[in-house]
């Protein structure tokens, strides 16, 4: 039979102090690790949901990123008028095609500046972009000089607030509303009429061509048809599939938030280690007092194991309190295929906060294991002699 | 006196090694305590008196000789069935009391009742006799620390007797206590043979608590003189 609970939580707490530097460092250890995992997670969130899984998008064959594709006006007249592409209401094909340019920004509060992505569509860009949805002012007139801003840059960089101006060299152009893009990647975008774009940095071409199928067996169609046109060289996937694989940005963060954590976890395996250490120490005659009135050695181990668990446990639940203000925390990180700044939110969500708790007690419980292997392992009667 | 003794001591040795040196704690002690006893083991500071109290007990092993009791060798025993032995068979009560400081009264004088097959009320019901035969019914819900030598004391004697073991050993369980304190105590042990038919050994070395048992034994350098 086990000692009691009550043993060990009345134990943590009148030791208050030692327990509290341990708390507060295995705390420290997980609030860590937590928010390098939400940055991971806000990261993976913000390519994972970006697109429409009914769309197709379309680029260079042999080109990794948006950014470095070059599409031709042939091209999209070519892939406007084949058969698959849905039409709208007004019998127009549901196609956009687009024009990727970095520009740098100053940002907020003399941070240096950042590069953003300018995004050129075409009319139907909007459209196939159900997610993005105007919040401030109104969309950009084609023809016009005229951007449209997330509401996340326009948070992040100066002077992008509604009536504000982004220059893009010798350009001047007029900010003239807000998007939201519900954390995707859009809301690290600028967006502008694809022909303005074209004239303003004076390119041919188009880098994309975002398209809608009229449907599933459409779109399957579409997709092999392009890849299979020699002449078109062009190479076609599905919209969510092609953000999915840019996931890929947040894997450096969550190589650092393991190697920080485990570096970390093994600091704090040590701290827990002393904490008992001194906890067994001081509590030697209560330990063969115990043993002699008929607990096992196992019970004690059980115990001070027990009492190490509860000790993370709580420095797990400091640790999520730490890091729980950094949820919805709104950061940008350097998108390594396009250098562009890219927008994300931490996600402190209630399955990293368990993991960090559960991380914690194994912290505590590792701690504790050489203490009170050491605590059990005296003989009852030294252990009664000791003051 | 009845037939059979409880404790059954026989050419009982210990000797420690202490660096280099053998030391000598009991030679060839030979002793009989019988059902309802209060023995007193007398002698001078490292006479052995303490090794012997313990090794009867089992929370010290002999190197040489027998220990019976109520017929069981209780060198004979591994670790675990020494620990079980204990929590069924012996009640202890030591001069520092050796309460857990962060439970109550009530809560440490449950702690071996823990070890046994009781339920949760027939747990709190043998606290409260045992609680109530030293006096502490009303302290029930103090921490050792909120109550005075003598009540730990007698908490502790709760504790020992809560099991209702046949045998309980006190390691001079008045040597911290004031002489009103002590009094109590030793009445309470004293009770405890004549009353409760207990067989209690205390160690001591004070002739006037040697006073209230029925035998006092002497040792000298490990051996019994008197």
């Amino acid at each position: 039979m086990a000692l009691p609970l009550k043993y060990n939580f009345r134990n943590v707490v009148v030791r208050w102090r030692s327990s509290m530097t341990t708390v507060l460092g295995i705390g420290a250890v997980v609030a860590v690790v937590i928010v390098l995992r939400a940055m991971a997670r806000g990261i993976e969130a913000s390519s994972g949901n970006t697109g429409d899984p009914r769309n197709v998008l379309v680029v260079r064959k042999g080109s990794q990123a948006e950014s470095g594709s070059l599409v031709t006006r042939e091209h999209f007249r070519t892939v406007q008028y084949l058969d698959e592409v849905a039409r709208n209401e007004n019998g127009e094909a549901v196609a956009s095609a687009e024009v990727i340019v970095m520009v740098t920004a100053p940002r907020r509060g003399g941070g240096g500046e950042a590069n953003t992505l300018l995004r050129g569509i075409t009319p139907r860009g909007i459209e196939l972009r159900p997610q993005v949805r105007l919040v401030d002012g109104r969309w950009f007139d084609p023809g016009h000089r005229e951007v449209v801003v997330s509401r996340r840059l326009g948070r992040r960089f100066e002077g992008f607030e509604v009536g504000g101006t982004l220059r893009a060299g010798p350009t001047v152009l007029s900010i003239v509303g807000h998007f939201d893009a519900g954390g995707s990647a859009f809301d690290s975008e600028v967006w502008l009429d694809a022909d303005e774009a074209r004239s303003i940095f004076d390119r041919e071409q188009y880098s994309s061509i975002l398209v809608r199928p009229r449907d599933e067996a459409a779109l399957q169609s579409l997709v092999n048809r392009v890849e299979n046109d020699k002449q078109l060289t062009l190479r076609a996937e599905r919209e969510v599939d092609y953000y999915a694989k840019q996931t890929a940005t947040a894997l450096p963060i969550k190589i650092v938030a393991s190697l920080l954590g485990g570096a970390m976890s093994l600091g704090a395996v040590f701290a827990a280690m002393n904490t008992m250490y001194a906890s067994v120490a001081s509590r030697t005659r209560e330990i063969g007092t115990l043993r002699v009135l008929g607990f096992s050695r196992r019970a004690v181990v059980a115990s001070f194991l027990i009492e190490g668990g509860i000790l993370a446990g709580i420095g797990g639940a400091v640790g999520c309190l730490l890091a729980l203000p950094m949820n919805g925390y709104s950061a940008g990180t350097l998108d390594f295929q396009t250098f562009a700044e890219t927008l994300f939110e931490f996600r402190v969500t209630p399955d990293l906060m368990a993991a960090g708790i559960a991380f914690a007690v194994s912290i505590g419980v590792v701690g504790s294991l050489l203490p009170a292997l050491r605590a059990a392992r005296l003989p009852v009667i030294s252990a009664l002699k000791s003051l | 006196m009845a037939a059979e003794p409880i404790v059954q001591v026989r050419e009982l040795s210990k000797i420690y090694r202490q660096g280099d040196l053998d030391v000598v704690a009991l030679n060839g002690v030979s002793i009989d305590i019988f059902p309802r006893e209060f023995v007193a083991l007398m002698g001078p500071s490292g006479s052995g008196k303490s090794t012997l109290l313990h090794i009867v007990a089992g929370i010290d092993r002999a190197t040489r000789g027998t220990v019976l009791v109520q017929g069981i060798d209780v060198a004979g025993l591994n670790e675990s069935q020494l620990a079980e032995w204990r929590n069924q068979n012996v009640g202890f009560v030591f001069q520092t009391f050796n309460l857990i400081p962060v439970l109550t009264a009530r809560e440490n004088v449950e702690l071996p009742l823990l070890l046994t097959r009781l339920n949760g009320s027939e747990r709190r019901r043998q606290v409260e006799t045992a609680l109530q035969l030293v006096g502490l019914a009303d302290r029930m819900h103090h921490r050792p620390d909120q109550l005075s030598g003598g009540q730990q004391q007698r908490v502790a004697i709760a504790r020992a007797l809560v099991t209702d073991p046949a045998l309980v050993v006190a390691d001079e369980p008045t040597g911290n206590l004031d002489a009103k304190s002590a009094a109590d105590v030793l009445s309470i042990l004293q009770a405890l043979s004549r009353d409760s038919g207990k067989t209690v050994i205390m160690v001591t070395h004070d002739p006037k608590a040697a006073a209230y048992g029925t035998r006092s034994l002497h040792l000298e350098k490990g051996e019994i003189v008197a």
